[in-house]
């Protein structure tokens, strides 16, 4: 399922993307588009395939069939440079931030400047100390090691690193996890800021949904490795789907079964 | 369990390792042969490798080089031993002692670290966030280390084979009542140039399999801390073992003409 907007208006494209692990099919038929300089939320619960979709687009995993798009260009079989070269547009915050935690912070947020766009370190080191302000950070900050900062602070500097190249797309793995409601909320309206400052196509996936209300222009619903519903983000409360209705309002009771041992 | 599927699933789970273990072999190779190359981490990982390592070797060389002297005396001709000692040992070191004991210590520490600090990368994502800032992780993690290993084993080797002598002059002059020019004379004059550079062409091998079963098992560790852990393991007696097969066919090859 797919929302319907033009296709010059479209920046990722996924068409029947399959992908299987052995014989758990993780990936069914998966389709979905993305608007370019829009927020589009995925929700969906553990397991159903969030992760491996955003992991098919950045070519860290590679689907067994179907096509990704990244500005009408094919890239499920690139490899090599040409793939370096698609992936300078991206961005990512990670679920754990998974910082560098040999390298101190600024070089975290420098690492795309140094490496990726070949910048010299003094400059990638100004820019990095400035990204650090833009979320919250002071710059004595930058000379601290990941393993001295705290949950919020590591996924500060996670976003911090994401915005570093001013990437035309951002991806969100759980931003907003392990985090307490407060921190999640400063998370959310960072994510909000920064999307919003860069111009970026975003893409979250989450399964907290006052993060995704918060951060969403669309939302989608995956479920067993298929998108069963999009829409806008006003739309999810009205979408006539039982699987998103229980989603959202978090009920053990629906369609949706757990897999749990009962007594 | 039918027992030709228990063989069947080994075949299986073996072919597909040994393919696995080529393919990433071939793409490290690729890799280093294909610039730019990270000198600042190659750098860094020939202090890390080489550098560090350098106690633990130099001691291992140092007594092995004493327990050479030793056996060869006591269980030799200890009538004309001042002649045969200082050579065997010289020979014994330099050719296989020196880099067998090195490699193999080498590869206890810096294999196990490597593994241990790349598989914690894969499993805490760090190699998924390199892929995503456009960096090659095969390139950034996997071609320093291995450089830095085929480069700093022999040099490490070498230090070793100077101590490792020294450990059975010592042993020789000092424990034995050799006399100290004559011992040296046999050494010099035993030694050939051959001797030493086969050893530290075998090093170079041993340090490229060190580097690269350390990158393999960390690179393909899965499963949190227990999955850190037996890619640490698997590194080290895979590493280890590969190096004493080698050992064998580089003999072969070397020392039968």
């Amino acid at each position: 399922m797919s929302i319907s907007i033009p296709s010059k208006d479209v920046k990722i494209e996924l068409k029947k993307v399959h992908k299987r692990f052995g014989k758990k099919i993780v990936l069914h038929d998966l389709s979905l588009t993305i608007p370019k300089g829009k927020s589009l939320v995925v929700i969906g619960g553990s397991g159903s395939g969030k992760s491996v979709m955003l992991k098919c687009i950045l070519g860290i995993i590679r689907p067994e069939k179907g096509s990704i798009k990244v500005d009408g260009k094919d890239v499920t079989r690139l490899s090599g440079s040409d793939r370096e070269k698609i992936l300078t547009k991206f961005g990512m915050l990670f679920q754990n931030a998974a910082l560098f935690d040999s390298l101190p912070v600024w070089e975290n947020v420098a690492f795309g400047l140094i490496q990726g766009r070949h910048m010299k370190r003094k400059d990638a080191k100004e820019i990095a100390m400035e990204k650090l302000g833009r979320v919250g950070l002071t710059s004595e900050v930058g000379d601290l090691y990941p393993a001295e900062l705290s949950g919020g602070m590591q996924k500060r500097v996670g976003l911090a690193r994401a915005i570093a190249t001013d990437p035309e797309i951002i991806f969100f793995d759980e931003p907003t996890t392990g985090l307490d409601p407060i921190m999640a909320d400063v998370i959310n309206d960072l994510i909000v800021d920064s999307v919003r400052d860069l111009g970026a196509t975003a893409l979250s996936i989450t399964h907290d949904m006052a993060s995704a209300r918060k951060i969403a222009d669309y939302m989608a619903m995956i479920y067993k490795g298929e998108i069963i519903w999009a829409g806008t983000r006003e739309e999810v409360d009205n979408s006539g789907n039982e699987y998103v209705d229980q989603f959202i309002h978090g009920r053990a009771d629906g369609p949706i079964q757990m897999d749990i041992l009962k007594p | 369990m039918n027992p030709l599927a228990i063989i069947g699933n080994v075949v299986i789970t073996t072919v597909n390792e040994t393919g696995r273990l080529s393919l990433f072999t071939w793409t490290a190779i690729a890799h280093i042969v294909r610039p730019p190359l990270y000198w600042r981490l190659i750098g860094q990982q020939m202090m890390r490798i080489g550098y560090f390592s350098l106690p633990v070797v130099a001691l291992t060389s140092f007594f092995t080089g004493g327990v050479l002297a030793l056996q060869i005396y006591y269980g030799g001709d200890q009538f004309n031993s001042e002649s045969i000692v200082a050579t065997i040992v010289a020979l014994g070191i330099t050719r296989e002692l020196g880099p067998v004991l090195g490699g193999l210590m080498v590869a206890g520490r810096a294999s196990a670290a490597i593994a241990a600090e790349l598989g914690t990368m894969r499993v805490t994502e760090q190699i998924d966030a390199l892929t995503t800032l456009a960096t090659n992780p095969f390139k950034y993690l996997v071609v320093p280390r291995v450089v830095a290993a085929v480069i700093t084993l022999p040099a490490l080797v070498f230090v070793g084979d100077v101590i490792g002598i020294f450990g059975g002059f010592v042993v020789g002059t000092q424990s034995l009542d050799f006399n100290s020019g004559v011992y040296v004379k046999n050494t010099v004059d035993f030694l050939d140039t051959d001797d030493i550079t086969s050893g530290l062409i075998k090093s170079s091998i041993f340090g490229f399999i060190i580097a690269v079963m350390g990158c393999y098992q960390g690179f393909h560790s899965k499963g949190g801390a227990q999955g850190v852990g037996r890619a640490t393991t698997n590194a080290v007696v895979t590493s280890s073992i590969l190096i004493l097969a080698a050992n064998y066919v580089m003999t072969s090859l070397f020392f039968s003409s």
